[in-house]
């Protein structure tokens, strides 16, 4: 179990990211962090994942603190990060701590086949596209068989299609194991699709604006009218509507 | 592990990492020898008709010759060994100081900030300007050679180093922070392959300057050593002797540079770019 207690986060400027941020993720849960960009969803997960403390306030996995990246939190990034010099094998390997060597192939094998790269796994980064790479970073941070899996805004220097594959693949993946995710994204149709609630961040001081439970069934089609409800509920919440736009500068 | 996989496995044999190089004509090697070959004949022809004077300007076979005589009675050998020795010990120790100072100055910011700016201002002080302290603290031996061999080294791999260690993209470095790699490990699984590029940039460079820097260091006080049979060659009136040893440091600096590189291209064949695949 996962508790954020008054998280806030003030840059050295004084611009204040994170305002008194708190929220609790059970275990097993799919949390997506939606909002507009600047509004501290991107910080939020960085502080999870313990790559930026907390100005006060702090995160805790199982009642203690974190201080520093814990074992148990894997992550994934934006772009693939993956190490230009180590082949798909290498770089899916890189978290793993010290095994046998018969353990870390077959564990490898596993997952390169979940992400449907089997047949890559001595390729080089250069050599793979931008959704291949992607998914050896996600096999990268499930090998490890995390707890807890952070994810910021994982598909979003994809194109659409390859996008809703990997969400099927990540989805798959997250079958075996169940870790508990906090997904970070701007792509309301991905939170709606993923999640088992949503938080909805408003920028400037970055606080939780709104929460949504989205008790639909799995696997849920992107074309089902409850999935379309959710959407424009979201997109409400997210205040993007020009009406409101226009009346403020107005 | 399911059926489907296995097909997979023995339906594409292997993946080769290296599998993606261009295809090149068989000859395209050849390319490179044209220019050389032309002047070579060029400069004979002109040599025959004695519009280049051989007491200026001696023939490319007579240079051939005479490198051809000093092999044989062994004299080659002796001034190419020594030359070469100087070099190596010289490119070491250099290449070890700067290998060392370079990686703590790029990765530590308070460390640059002590030891680079001090750095920086003996860079800018004419390397032979070294030339006469060092024949006073070392005496004319080999030492002073050495020495000034290494200050050559050293710059160029100092500073592609520390610019290199410094240019590790940060994104990468936080995945190793992420998967709690000590600093041990981080520097061994991150920043080494990271910097191998520019690292070897540095050293290419350095091996140059080296190889200037043993001229400058055997043309002013030597017995023996290629420089020394350049001044030689100069002092009693052969030209033959002086375009060999000319010739002779243009070999070797090509064949130690293109070991090198050679040993570059197979460290850094995961690059991505442009020149990394022509």
């Amino acid at each position: 179990m996962l508790r954020v207690e008054t998280a806030t986060k003030q840059f050295e400027n004084g611009f204040l990211a994170l305002d008194s941020v708190n929220f609790q993720v059970n275990t097993g849960e799919i949390v997506s962090l939606v909002g507009t960009s600047g509004c501290g969803k991107s910080t939020l997960l960085r502080v999870i994942a313990g790559l930026d403390s907390p100005t006060s306030g702090h995160v805790l996995i199982d009642n203690k603190p974190i201080l520093s990246p814990h074992p148990a939190v894997g992550i994934i990034f934006q772009e693939p990060r993956l190490m230009p010099w180590l082949t798909v094998q290498q770089n899916v390997q890189f978290g793993l701590e010290t095994l046998p060597k018969a353990e870390k192939e077959r564990l490898t094998a596993l997952i390169l086949d979940r992400v449907g790269l089997t047949q890559f796994a001595q390729a080089l980064p250069r050599q793979l596209s931008g959704g291949m790479a992607q998914r050896v970073a996600i096999a990268r941070a499930l090998i490890t068989k995390p707890s807890i899996l952070l994810l910021d805004e994982p598909f979003n220097a994809l194109d659409a299609f390859i996008r809703m594959q990997l969400q099927d693949h990540l989805l798959q993946a997250w079958n075996y194991d169940r870790p508990t995710m906090i997904l970070v994204t701007h792509d309301v149709e991905e939170a709606v699709i993923l999640s088992d609630r949503i938080l909805v961040l408003r920028g400037n001081p970055g606080r939780i604006h709104q929460e949504f439970t989205i008790d639909l069934a799995r696997p849920r089609r992107r074309t089902d009218l409850h999935v379309q409800y959710w959407k424009e509920k979201l997109l409400n919440a997210l205040d993007l509507s020009i009406d409101q736009r226009s009346a403020i500068e107005v | 592990m399911s059926s489907s996989s296995s097909k997979r496995h023995s339906s594409i044999t292997s993946f080769k990492a290296r599998s993606y190089k261009p295809r090149r004509s068989q000859w395209s090697w050849a390319r490179s020898f044209v220019l050389p070959v032309v002047l070579l004949i060029g400069w004979e022809f002109l040599s025959q008709i004695r519009f280049f004077l051989p007491n200026l300007l001696p023939a490319p076979s007579s240079v051939i010759a005479a490198i051809w005589d000093l092999a044989l009675s062994g004299e080659l050998f002796h001034h190419v060994g020594i030359t070469l020795y100087r070099i190596v010990l010289g490119f070491t120790i250099g290449g070890i100081l700067a290998t060392i100072l370079g990686a703590l100055t790029g990765y530590s910011r308070s460390v640059h900030q002590f030891i680079d700016p001090s750095l920086q201002a003996l860079r800018s002080i004419p390397s032979l300007a070294w030339v006469p302290l060092f024949i006073l603290w070392m005496g004319i031996g080999e030492t002073p050679k050495v020495a000034l061999i290494a200050v050559g080294v050293f710059f160029p791999v100092y500073l592609n180093l520390m610019s290199g260690v410094q240019g590790v993209d940060r994104k990468l470095v936080e995945v190793g922070k992420a998967y709690r790699l000590s600093s041990l490990q981080l520097i061994c699984r991150v920043f080494l392959p990271a910097t191998l590029p520019a690292y070897i940039v540095g050293l290419r460079s350095g091996l140059g300057l080296g190889w200037m820097f043993v001229v400058a260091a055997e043309v002013m006080g030597a017995s023996q050593g290629l420089g020394f049979l350049l001044v030689d060659g100069q002092t009693t009136g052969r030209p033959t002797i002086i375009l060999a040893s000319i010739l002779l440091f243009a070999a070797l600096g090509k064949l130690t540079d293109a070991g090198l590189a050679i040993a570059g291209k197979r460290l850094l064949h995961w690059q991505d770019s442009y020149g990394s695949h022509t």
